[in-house]
């Protein structure tokens, strides 16, 4: 079995192994060692992957495989990748594990639950390894799928509203997907070739310009729901505040990931010239969710509301990067998607720990939790400076490189643009630092007097989530080379044109 | 000798951190302050055996030809972004380096020991050594950084420890607040210091101190560079943008709301971060890029620092008259002392006797940072003695606290400019230094130096004579380790006028000549005198002038005292037009205008759904009827298009 595939066939055993268990405290073990395996096997892939580079091999995706699957089509199962898939598929395997620790107590109907997450799972490691458009949309769809009967099965507050809101959403925007993808697939014979689905052929073919202004908003779009782009990352805030922890560590850590890893590998890759055509209109647009999602922060009272708008300031940043147009921003964004992966999926983690105890989300409701949780209230100021972009940890070398980046461009319009995303480092200070203030520090209130203390699952989810932030944000040349070899094609793809 | 066991420096205070910060449970008082103490104490002796390798030579490459260099040790790539642009790792000694690593390990020290007495009893004891010593590594990082992006770095670091710190009592909400407005405002002025090194690397092309120190390079640049706006060039708004970082974190005026509110924090701490170190990181930044700052556009964004200093130093000190809580007065001290450093290097040439600003702005900065910690700390033995900030309470203390006494006022005489102690070499070159460039900044200076001492002798005389109050319980002495550090610093205090500051650091790295000004001496040291005995008549025993003086001065004495109403401003911009006109009609926008129009198509899908679902009748008559009806209209499209 090839080592990619793996990726998907794990968690389809882990299921077929959930579906066959019995008893509440065997499901979290079965999904708990499931999501082990699927953490070594990203570790190894990494490995393998640093040793195959190091060896010399410098073809542009590795460990590649494909299978025919629809032939009438030319459909493929083709897969490989390339650094920043492995870097995406190491960061989903974290969240994973990290997400089965924290959602250790869940007790209603805790099997499905624990199913349906690793089934997300395997739609978003499909994803991240398939080299062909319609496999990749099939993966897509069984990530997204699970995701409204989890949050409408296993939410909170207008749970049913929330995951249908998401899930139209996320679905309208999956159908000015397909549109786009067929698109590219009926252009894909203009120079004579079969018309094919494999994103390394169709990139090989000059698509004609005017098919690509078309269907390159289609694509963006299409990518940028999921990647909660202004205006509509609406379904963001109402999804992530009735989901369950896990389901929005997952949701906010990998799965708005998809969003601007598909932006930047199929509309921009493919279509070079839509994306130059269009990327001013959508900088317009990612800027404004950059600004306008740390500001709407800054008046929420909702743990959940909060982190959810900062989730649209902070995947702001990554499509403004991508569209930025050069190999530092490009780096930036990629470093930006692990990074928010991290510190957001750290914070639902402790949105939930806190909310566990507390049983409310209001911040007003909260005060001086510092003395009586120490450690996560330790948590919590951490999360909070990893959050707001301190160095030493991730964001700030993300944020670094997008900057940077942006600031190579010296016309009056990418100033301003770049000006306001810079700006955002104050407002994100002042949210984050009202929620700690708010909730962790103060005087102690006297209905949490007898909150328990942090568990060893909690720690063990949080810990390691503080640790990867800080590993990028400590050694950001490490996860920088990787990133850099694997931007090359793209800078010869789409900035050559 | 080659200087890489300087990496110690570092090492050791984070190590420090890491094993308090994981262990404040298990590590217990007083052990986790001994240990602390112990630790920085190593990290003082390698950074003090650092300062002498450098001074006198022995560091391979410290001098050629009689000329203090740049020395690199394990300049790392970390971040890179072009082959020219890139974030360095590694240290830097030069010789203002050399000195701040005299001046931290020194004031760290001294705070750490301090306060293993001073914070006896917190419940967060352990918690507090390891911040101090997060503090420390931040700083020295930034003191050692090999170019601005790194300075950025570890300043981003000293902002966290000193939001930790000053927040340190956080079940306090006036502490949590006051930290939060401190990370805030610096942050903002953060956001200027980005931007400026954002330009500073694209136009530039350079982040390293020793490219952007080249006078070649300066040479360059400004001839690559016109004026692009309001007659100024972007490398000298570039460094305006800078200087608005350093003026966040040393409080300059208009940014300098923190710093009194940052008072909230344990006594120690605003002795170390908020008197000695942190605060005068941008006086260390303009150092820093000075050669960049006197050069481009002859100067401008330097006369941009002198006027900002000289107006913060007055502002300061007349705010400095009125406030009763005895660490507010130190804070709005030091805010005065700080826009004196900074005017210092404003009206400073370059080489040769021009560059006696220069010279004289880190003299004051290493004098001040003894005698200001020095009285910080004294006044934190005071509080600790009374228990109380306020003036009100206090009063013929000289007779229970006789070390503290003594160290004050020698402190107290230091900062007013008495000889021979520190305060008067450093005040008398800066002065002299302003004389020869500018006549009015020259005079803001002079009156400040009357005014300080009044304010500081003001502060004496009501703490150690005037009356007694009725105290509860009987003031004592402090214990050993409180009146040990405050021992050490008056003897810094008062030797350290002495050292040969002119041979050691300037700005060019070359010696140069001073001498004693006697007029500008003997006019300054006249006006100190004079503000003292003013104080000493008005304070040294109970009686009602200064009463008289607050009414005859009435509206004005009530804007001083409400420190002229800067707060009210940020409060009325921050809460009722930025929260209230900007951040909740976003939020509500989003939810009643974006999220409203997104719920609507699907709403209007439904109503859509609703409405055409009677076609679907099952009658067959409604069938027949539409079919010909489509007929027809096909047939009408054929007739009117064909």
């Amino acid at each position: 079995m090839d080592i990619l595939s793996l990726f998907v066939i794990v968690p389809v055993l882990t299921v077929i192994a959930l579906m066959f268990t019995k008893g509440q405290n065997n499901y979290r073990v079965v999904t708990a060692i499931g999501s082990g395996v699927q953490l070594i096997m990203a570790f190894n892939l990494l490995y393998q992957f640093l040793a195959i580079r190091e060896a010399g091999n410098t073809d542009t995706m590795v460990f590649m495989q494909d299978y025919m699957w629809f032939k009438s089509m030319n459909i493929h199962y083709a897969i490989g990748v390339d650094g920043i898939s492995v870097l995406m598929i190491m960061l989903t395997s974290i969240i994973v594990l990290a997400g089965t620790f924290i959602s250790w107590k869940v007790d209603d109907l805790a099997k499905e639950f624990f199913i349906f997450l690793i089934i997300l799972a395997a739609g978003v490691y499909g994803f991240f390894i398939s080299i062909d458009l319609f496999t990749m949309f099939v993966f897509y769809e069984i990530a997204v799928i699970p995701m409204y009967l989890l949050i409408g099965l296993w939410g909170s507050g207008p749970r049913e509203y929330s995951a249908m809101k998401l899930t139209l959403m996320l679905m309208g925007a999956s159908a000015l997907l397909l549109v786009a993808i067929f698109g590219l697939y009926f252009n894909s014979n203009v120079d004579g070739g079969a018309l094919t689905f494999n994103i390394f052929e169709i990139s090989q073919v000059n698509i004609p310009v005017e098919a690509q202004k078309l269907f390159f908003p289609l694509a963006f779009i299409g990518f940028a729901v999921i990647g909660a782009l202004f205006p509509f990352h609406t379904w963001s805030p109402d999804g992530h505040a009735s989901a369950p922890t896990a389901v929005s560590m997952l949701h906010a850590g990998v799965l708005m990931k998809l969003g601007g890893y598909g932006v930047f590998r199929i509309a921009m890759f493919l279509m070079p010239e839509g994306a130059h055509y269009w990327s001013e209109f959508f900088m317009i647009l990612a800027v404004i969710g950059v600004a306008y999602g740390a500001i709407a922060a800054v008046s929420q009272t909702d743990l959940k509301y909060i982190n959810a708008y900062s989730s649209v300031s902070h995947l702001g940043m990554v499509l403004l990067a991508l569209l930025m147009m050069n190999e530092v921003a490009w780096r930036g964004a990629m470093l930006q998607s692990l990074s928010h992966g991290f510190i957001t999926s750290l914070f639902f983690a402790l949105i939930g720990i806190v909310y566990g105890r507390t049983h409310t989300r209001d911040i007003a409701k909260m005060g001086g939790l510092m003395t009586i949780m120490p450690i996560i209230g330790t948590l919590y100021v951490i999360a909070g400076m990893a959050n707001l972009g301190l160095p030493g940890f991730s964001g700030f070398a993300a944020e670094m490189n997008i900057f940077v980046g942006a600031f190579q461009h010296p016309d009056m319009f990418h100033r301003i643009i770049t000006i306001i995303a810079v700006s955002a480092i104050v407002t994100t200070a002042v949210y984050m630092l009202r929620l700690v203030g708010k909730i962790m520090m103060g005087p102690v209130m006297e209905e949490y007097k007898h909150l328990p203390a942090i568990t060893w699952y909690e720690k063990a989810g949080t810990f390691v989530l503080v640790l990867f932030s800080m590993l990028i944000g400590i050694f950001p040349f490490f996860w920088s080379d990787i990133i850099d070899e694997a931007i090359k094609p793209f800078i010869q793809g789409i900035l050559s044109v | 000798m080659d200087s890489s066991y300087t990496i110690l420096i570092l090492l050791i205070p984070i190590f420090t951190f890491f094993l308090l910060g994981f262990n404040f449970k298990r590590i217990k008082e007083p052990t986790s302050g001994i240990i602390g103490t112990a630790l920085i104490g190593t990290t003082a002796l390698i950074s003090y055996f650092t300062a002498f390798q450098y001074f006198t030579g022995a560091m391979k490459g410290a001098i050629v030809d009689g000329v203090y260099q740049k020395v690199y040790t394990m300049n790392t790539v970390w971040i890179e972004f072009s082959d020219t642009l890139h974030i360095d790792m590694g240290i830097l000694i030069d010789p203002i380096t050399a000195m701040m690593l005299i001046v931290v390990p020194t004031i760290s020290l001294m705070a750490n020991m301090y306060s293993i007495g001073y914070m006896h009893g917190e419940s967060g004891y352990t918690r507090f050594f390891a911040y101090l010593s997060l503090f420390t590594f931040s700083m020295l990082g930034l003191v050692l950084s090999t170019n601005i992006f790194m300075i950025y770095i570890f300043w981003e670091m000293v902002g966290v420890s000193s939001y930790l710190l000053i927040g340190y009592y956080y079940n306090k909400p006036s502490a949590v607040l006051a930290a939060k407005k401190a990370f805030i405002v610096t942050r903002f002025a953060d956001f200027g210091f980005l931007m400026g090194i954002l330009m500073l690397g694209y136009y530039g092309g350079s982040w390293d101190f020793k490219v952007l120190s080249d006078l070649g390079f300066i040479e360059s640049l400004q001839q690559a560079y016109g004026a692009v706006f309001m007659g100024l060039s972007v490398i000298t708004w570039a460094l305006i943008l800078i200087f608005m970082g350093g003026a966040g974190k040393s409080a300059m005026f208009p940014l300098h709301i923190w710093l009194p509110d940052a008072m909230e924090g344990p006594t120690p701490v605003s002795a170390l971060i908020h008197a000695a170190t942190m605060v005068v990181a941008g006086v260390f930044l303009v150092a820093r890029l000075f050669g960049l700052f006197h050069f481009m556009d002859d100067g401008a964004a330097l006369t941009v620092v002198a006027y900002v200093g000289a107006l913060s130093t007055l502002f300061a000190a007349i705010i400095a008259f009125t406030q009763h809580d005895i660490k507010r007065v130190l804070a709005f001290s030091t805010m005065s002392q700080i826009g004196y450093m900074m005017l210092a290097l404003g009206v400073s040439g370059y080489s040769g006797h021009d560059g006696l600003g220069f010279m004289a702005s880190m003299f004051h900065l290493f004098t001040h940072a003894m005698f200001k910690a020095l009285l910080f700390l004294g006044a934190g033995s005071i509080i600790h003695a009374v228990h109380s900030n306020y003036m009100q309470d206090m009063g013929g203390l000289r007779k229970y606290m006789p070390i503290t006494h003594i160290t004050f006022l020698i402190a107290a005489l230091a900062i007013s400019g008495v000889p021979p102690l520190a305060g008067f070499w450093s005040k008398d070159e800066i002065l002299v230094a302003a004389l020869h460039d500018n006549t009015l900044i020259f005079a803001v200076g002079y009156i400040v130096a009357g005014m300080t001492a009044f304010y500081m002798f003001r502060l004496y005389f009501r703490i150690f004579w005037w009356n007694e109050p009725n105290y509860k319980h009987t003031p004592h002495e402090s214990t050993n380790t409180m009146t040990i550090p405050l021992i050490v610093l008056a003897v810094m205090t008062i030797v350290s006028g002495f050292i040969p500051f002119h041979n050691l650091v300037t700005a060019d790295g070359a010696h140069i000549e001073t001498h004693i000004d006697w007029a500008t001496a003997g006019a300054s040291v006249a006006v100190g005198l004079v503000g003292i005995l003013i104080a000493m008549f008005m304070y040294k025993k109970e009686n009602t002038i200064s009463k008289r003086f607050r009414s005859g001065f009435g509206n004005f004495y009530e804007a001083a005292f409400a420190k002229f109403y800067i707060d009210e401003l940020y409060m009325f911009v921050t809460k009722k037009i930025i929260f209230a006109k900007i951040s909740a009609p976003s939020a509500w926008f989003d939810r009643n205008v974006v999220d409203a129009s997104m719920n609507g198509v699907g709403n209007g899908t439904v109503w859509i759904a609703e409405k055409i679902k009677g076609l679907q009748s099952g009658k067959v008559q409604d069938y027949a009827m539409f079919f010909i009806s489509g007929v027809v209209v096909i047939a009408m499209l054929f007739w009117f298009f064909i």
